[in-house]
């Protein structure tokens, strides 16, 4: 079952994700226009070489997105996808497009994540009382609307907290190695020039002062809003031949989908990227021994906790002790999210899952700098969408 | 911060409506499948075992306990500014079924995961009664 490992990720274009924007606002679809142009470019194709896109909601279109993305960029296409799967997003549009390389519906596909603010309304907005409830879905009939949200329960952060206060019952919990989580993900951050806390790297301490959110989730184990995005293209083996840098190939991956919200989930503990995780390191024939690089998705901290635990890294449980005996940096012997993760590039919208996908291509290709893992060919990359609800799994290798 | 803003409050459907009506009336009603006895929750056209649709309901007692909580120190939308610290919770029924809720006359504290719970019927309007939980 599974792919063959024959469509690889061969360009990637990253904006640098900054807290405050100061550059010119684009619409998505001059982002998208720009992304694709700049990923091509890395990867040393042209605009005829695309065949296929894959892209998520835009501001400027509530229906026919991938139409509407398809004729802005004026580039025919025989396979377009639109991908809702929130912070899962970007994992799941990379196995999809492997997927259709791999049919032969197409040979080059681009795969974009847009997230700069775009240009002003000249006609002043009322506010739309909606923004208030995020991802929760206040319509009539929605389950969320009459069961969950009349007592508060809405959007992230408190699933998130009700998952680690969970965790803390049945495992016992370690604020200070959450906090050592975020230090070491902040050291590569510190280094790395596309992300907000470049150059601004964290104690424990200071994560442990971070004030108090929701139970026992603190300030800076959350992700921070920033404007960004980013974008990969995908390739054949026999267009990858032809491109500038090392072919990251997809040898593995999977998707699991449980719930929307928290309180549903059979065991809050033992999540969707456990199933995801094992299918994609079957597929691609090996274990989380093999791992050079994890790059894990981080809106919490205690997503990157359980998602250590449950794609195999370490035990049930043994999380806690894991963060405890590794150093998590780029420099580190288990290295995590090589670019400081959305904890320390700050979460561009829906593109966050994206600065994952595109840092363990950077990895695999050798082109990670100062972060550079040694030898670095084989790559795990996670997606989370929802409260743990909707999550992803990639194995990316080197060819 | 816009204080006109309304709460948001459910409004049934015609498959949920029995559920609000029970609890109006201080009665928790939860639909239990006829073909596989499961206990559904929240309220279905189907059956999420076996996607039978022979739901009944019945009325159970609301002893419960603590699933997990968390305490709010931020609002987590506008709408609630007026009610931080909230606790919320998932409380697990003894049918062994799982609802949103939040809990009542209790000091934060003294909150602890797995503590035995009691359901409060708060009358929040003529027509909606949200089910609120306290210690047993």
């Amino acid at each position: 079952m599974g792919l063959r490992g024959e469509a690889a990720i061969v360009g990637i274009a990253e904006y640098p994700h900054r807290r405050k924007y100061v550059g010119p606002r684009k619409f998505t679809t001059e982002q998208w226009a720009e992304l694709t142009k700049m990923a091509l470019d890395d990867a040393g194709l042209t605009a005829r070489d695309i065949d296929g896109l894959v892209c998520a909601d835009i501001r400027e279109a509530g229906m026919f997105t991938p139409a509407t993305v398809v004729e802005y960029l004026g580039q025919p296409v025989n396979f377009a996808e639109r991908i809702d799967l929130g912070g899962a997003t970007a994992v799941g549009m990379i196995w999809r497009a492997a997927a259709a390389i791999e049919l032969g519906i197409c040979e080059v596909v681009v795969c974009a994540l847009p997230a700069l603010p775009i240009p002003s309304h000249p006609v002043p907005q009322p506010v739309n009382p909606m923004m208030y409830f995020q991802s929760s879905s206040p319509n009539w009939g929605s389950p969320q609307a009459e069961f969950d949200i009349p007592y508060g329960n809405l959007a992230q952060n408190c699933g998130y907290a009700m998952i680690a206060q969970r965790y803390a019952a049945e495992f016992g919990y370690d604020p200070a190695m959450m906090a050592k989580l975020v230090a070491d993900q902040r050291r590569s951050a510190a280094i790395n020039p596309n992300a907000a806390f470049f150059g601004a790297p964290v104690t424990i301490g200071d994560v442990l002062a971070s004030k108090m959110i929701a139970d026992p989730l603190r300030m800076l184990e959350i992700v921070m809003p920033v404007a960004g995005g980013g974008a990969v293209v995908l390739a054949s083996k026999a267009v990858a031949a032809r491109c500038r840098h090392r072919p990251t190939y997809v040898t593995g991956f999977g998707e699991h989908l449980t719930i929307k919200t928290p309180t549903y989930a059979q065991d809050l503990c033992r999540t969707p990227v456990g199933p995801a995780s094992r299918q994609a390191f079957s597929m691609a024939g090996i274990t989380p021994r093999d791992i050079h690089a994890a790059e894990i998705y981080d809106c919490y901290t205690i997503t990157v906790l359980l998602t250590l635990e449950d794609a195999g890294f370490c035990g049930k449980g043994e999380g806690m002790a894991f963060i405890r005996e590794h150093d998590l940096s780029c420099g580190g012997d288990f290295p995590v999210n090589t670019h400081g993760g959305q904890l320390g590039m700050g979460q561009a919208g829906g593109a966050g899952g994206m600065t994952q996908v595109v840092e363990a291509a950077r990895q695999v290709m050798g082109r990670a700098d100062a972060r550079q893992v040694t030898g670095c060919d084989t790559v795990y990359v996670s997606g989370t969408g929802g409260v743990m609800s909707e999550q992803s799994a990639l194995i990316l290798q080197g060819g | 911060m816009d204080t006109q803003l309304e709460k948001p409050m459910p409004l049934p459907t015609p498959v949920t409506r029995p559920y609000w009506e029970g609890l109006a009336q201080g009665r928790i009603r939860i639909q239990r499948c006829e073909d596989c006895s499961a206990w559904v929750f929240y309220p279905r056209s189907h059956c999420t075992g076996c996607l039978s649709n022979r739901l009944s309901w019945h009325e159970v007692s609301g002893d419960a306990t603590l699933y997990t909580f968390t305490v709010t120190r931020q609002p987590t939308a506008p709408f609630f500014a007026d009610e931080v610290p909230q606790c919320l919770a998932v409380v697990e029924l003894a049918e062994g079924i799982r609802l949103t809720s939040t809990l009542v006359d209790v000091v934060d504290t003294d909150i602890h995961i797995g503590m035995r719970l009691k359901p409060v019927f708060d009358h929040v309007s003529e027509t909606i009664t949200l089910l609120r939980f306290a210690p047993a």
